[in-house]
């Protein structure tokens, strides 16, 4: 009887630890290693200017693992604010409403760019997204037919590139980098090719996106320093970097063009760089009012001091949004408008 | 031997070999072998010690540097035209503490508005004779932005500063703590370098007059993580987030494990079920620890609700982790404990629990605290299952109970490996490797010092 009570009790205990978890008054942020040190900035100065409000809590994940996170319901156990490199997916979103989190705020932070770079020291490229196509691809095409990817070093793909053996190391898929790179190079490069929009679209996608397998592509899941540490091993090494980072390293790094377009924040904010893409987060609408701040910490984001230019996160190498396009996120905010 | 050898005698002559040339012949091969036993111990000692010096030298001669920073001595005039704000209020007597709190706030707001760059701008021009007006933006490159914060703390804890000059050490600017530290190269070119050549200039200048000087800093250990304000980033929050950890898994782990392995050892009859239980221990101790993560996740997190990324989760987790290290520990000291102890306290009339905790237990205290200290170092240095529970999260803030958000000093190391400034966090990183491995060490001398000073033999 009294081991009974023993054991009551501790139940009890933990159920009252429980009820004070539910009052969350820091705001819990996941997701995106690409906008993380954008967040994290963003969070810092928040606590730092609001003294009110508690610094927000910055995760890490990659942007599927930050939505799933996210979309796995409403409550003090469950995270406020998803980061993410893309846009959320149909999908995602469905999940989200099954989970009863039905007021999904897309908030859209700035631009950021993907670069290619390689070693300091090493060979210059000057790519085109059928580059990077040939050398990842299973099969290209040659004369009219498809083959197993003969490549094995860039110079064979096309002479004007350094003679270098073929090693790509790219975003793992749980990165929403991989989906953009995907699209705005892989897609872009394969389908340059009259024997591949001579197949039926469905069937593109597929042979577009297949990659070889004779590890030559490297899928690196980690953050960006893991693709450096990479290129630190293998001199002849190239990876896929976001714009912010390659800033920061660029001791190290030798940054590729892109179609003849060298990726600088004025080439991305013109258009000229063809691989950039919008950075995301998400706010949860049924956290606001109950996890102190939210609200006022997305407007913080999105305030022209904090990501507008000059701001300490464009010196972070955000590239920020134009005027008309941050009021209208704002104005999304403010009326908590649900996608 | 002697019998052995005189059957030996007539067999061997028979066959014209001498008994003195077997003998020598196997004793030369078993010298050998032995020698070459001997090389081959001797060998994968050295190999082991070289590759710790390896990577002891690697760590040290990477991460010692990382304990001094740059930093700038600055007359710092708190200019009351800059820091324009009306008086701090204070509490009146009819006042509820409500509405002095929201007037508070309201002044903090305001100080909030201030520019304290312009502060330390002010301070800095006079040291560098040819300064333009245009190049004013350059400034804030030398000087890492969260001293101003800093600046704005003091106002608020001390208004009278207004109007003052204080002469303050200043934390350079990450990127001129890489410049001059040489850890990036200064011969590349100026698209590759992180600093404009005006800075770099100016950063020059200032280290050779003496007014920037490389000294040791407390930033490291006094400051939370940082990435607004890369310079003082430091590990005062993983610290603290460790310390939570390490107190429950003390008063948690500990006490239970002792208390278990004392009914398993003393108490407990020899069945099948005990049997079940001890293989399971056993089992337990060799679960990988990431297990105990995903356990933690699942459990104290989703069921009981507890917050994400909270040391007192971290805690708990661990402290399942070290439980089967510490009732194995304590076990093996118990068994170690001869029987006859127990058997004259039980023959002059003690009960059982009189005889395990007045004469066993103390005698077993040693072994028991080395088990548990080791348990606790281990813990320490524990990183996967931390990952599991949201600990790897950026916290820019030092906890202020075991239910807030922290870090944890293997974990920090983690983050800082990540991070993208590398020439400046690659000693970093190095620098909180080396604190956590003295922390690990310091317990392990703890344990070792213990054990020699309560030894008791029979």
């Amino acid at each position: 009887m009294k081991r009974l009570a023993t054991i009551l009790c501790a139940t009890a205990a933990l159920t009252a630890f429980g009820a004070q978890a539910q009052q969350r008054d820091v705001i819990q942020i996941s997701g995106s290693s690409t906008v993380l040190p954008f967040s994290s900035i963003a969070a810092e100065e928040f606590g730092n200017n609001f003294s009110r409000f508690r610094t927000p809590v910055v995760g890490s994940g990659g942007s599927g693992g930050g939505l799933r996170q996210f979309c796995q319901g409403v409550g003090a156990n469950t995270i406020d604010i998803a980061n993410s490199s893309r846009a959320i997916r149909p999908n995602e979103l469905a999940n989200c409403h099954a989970n009863g989190v039905n007021q999904v705020i897309e908030v859209k932070i700035g631009y950021d760019g993907i670069v290619f770079a390689s070693r300091a020291g090493a060979g210059d490229f000057k790519l085109e997204p059928k580059h990077v196509f040939l050398a990842q691809a299973r099969q290209v095409p040659q004369n009219g037919q498809m083959v197993a990817n003969p490549y094995t070093n860039w110079s064979q793909i096309d002479s004007s590139l350094p003679d270098q053996d073929i090693l790509l190391a790219i975003p793992g898929s749980n990165h929403g980098t991989r989906e953009v790179y995907e699209e705005k190079v892989i897609l872009d490069g394969c389908k340059a090719f009259s024997e591949i929009t001579a197949l039926d679209s469905s069937a593109q996608n597929d042979v577009c996106l297949a990659m070889r397998t004779d590890g030559r592509v490297v899928e690196i899941a980690g953050d960006y320093t893991e693709t450096l540490a990479r290129l630190e091993a293998n001199r002849n090494a190239v990876g896929v970097f976001g714009l912010s980072f390659y800033e920061s390293n660029r001791d190290r790094l030798q940054v590729a063009t892109v179609s003849g377009v060298v990726p600088t924040i004025d080439n991305i904010i013109s258009g000229e760089y063809p691989v950039s893409r919008p950075l995301y987060f998400y706010i949860k609408g049924e956290h606001i009012g109950v996890i102190p701040g939210l609200q006022e910490f997305a407007m913080f984001y999105l305030s022209d001091m904090t990501s507008g230019f000059g701001s300490i996160l464009e010196e972070a190498g955000l590239i920020p949004l134009g005027d008309d396009e941050r009021q209208e996120v704002i104005q999304a905010i403010r009326s908590k408008q649900a996608l | 031997m002697t019998e052995s050898s005189s059957n030996s005698t007539p067999s061997a002559a028979t066959q014209g070999w001498s008994v003195q040339d077997k003998v020598s012949a196997s004793l030369r091969s078993r010298k050998r072998k032995e020698k070459a036993f001997k090389n081959l111990g001797l060998a994968s000692v050295l190999v082991s010690l070289a590759l710790v010096a390896i990577l002891f030298i690697n760590i040290f001669s990477k991460g010692i540097p990382a304990f001094w920073q740059t930093s700038m001595e600055l007359d710092i005039y708190f200019d009351p035209q800059i820091v324009n704000v009306p008086e701090k209020p204070v509490q009146q007597a009819d006042e509820s503490f409500y509405d002095f709190d929201n007037r508070l706030q309201e002044w903090e707001t305001e100080l909030g508005f201030v520019n304290f760059n312009a502060l330390i701008n002010n301070a800095i021009i006079p040291l560098l004779p040819d300064f333009e007006r245009s190049q004013t933006r350059f400034l804030t490159q030398l000087i890492t932005s969260g001293e101003r914060h800093a600046l704005r703390q003091m106002v608020m804890d001390d208004p009278s500063v207004i109007g003052q000059t204080k002469t303050l050490r200043l934390l350079t600017a990450a990127n001129i703590d890489v410049w001059l530290k040489g850890n990036i190269d200064r011969d590349l070119p100026d698209e590759q370098q992180q600093l404009p050549a005006l800075v770099r200039d100016w950063a020059d200048q200032l280290y050779a007059e003496g007014a920037i000087q490389n000294r040791f800093s407390t930033a490291l250990f006094m400051n939370p993580d940082s990435r607004s304000s890369l310079a003082s980033a430091g590990l005062a929050g993983a610290f603290v987030g460790s310390f939570y950890m390490m107190l429950i898994v003390i008063f948690l782990a500990i006490p239970m494990g002792v208390a278990a392995a004392i009914y398993l050892e003393e108490f407990a009859p020899k069945n099948k079920i005990t049997d079940v239980i001890e293989v399971n221990i056993n089992n337990l101790a060799a679960v990988p620890s990431i297990i105990f993560g995903l356990l933690g996740a699942a459990v104290f997190i989703n069921w009981f609700n507890l917050p994400m990324s909270a040391p007192v989760v971290g805690g708990l987790v661990l402290s399942l982790m070290t439980l089967p290290t510490v009732i194995i520990a304590t076990r093996s000291t118990l068994r170690a404990i001869p029987p006859s102890i127990r058997s004259a306290a039980l023959g002059l009339g003690a009960s059982r629990t009189q005889t395990v905790f007045h004469h066993v237990l103390p005698l077993a205290i040693p072994g028991i605290l080395t088990g548990s200290i080791l348990g606790v170092a281990q813990a320490l240095g524990e990183t996967a299952p931390l990952l599991l529970i949201g600990m790897k999260s950026f916290v820019a803030s030092v906890p202020q109970t075991p239910f807030d958000q922290s870090t944890a000093l293997p974990v920090q190391i983690y983050l800082w490996q990540g991070n993208e400034l590398r020439n400046f966090f690659e000693a970093r990183t190095s620098a909180a490797i080396i604190v956590l491995l003295m922390l690990m060490l310091s317990l392990n001398a703890l344990a070792i010092w213990l054990r020699r000073k309560l030894e008791v033999r029979w």
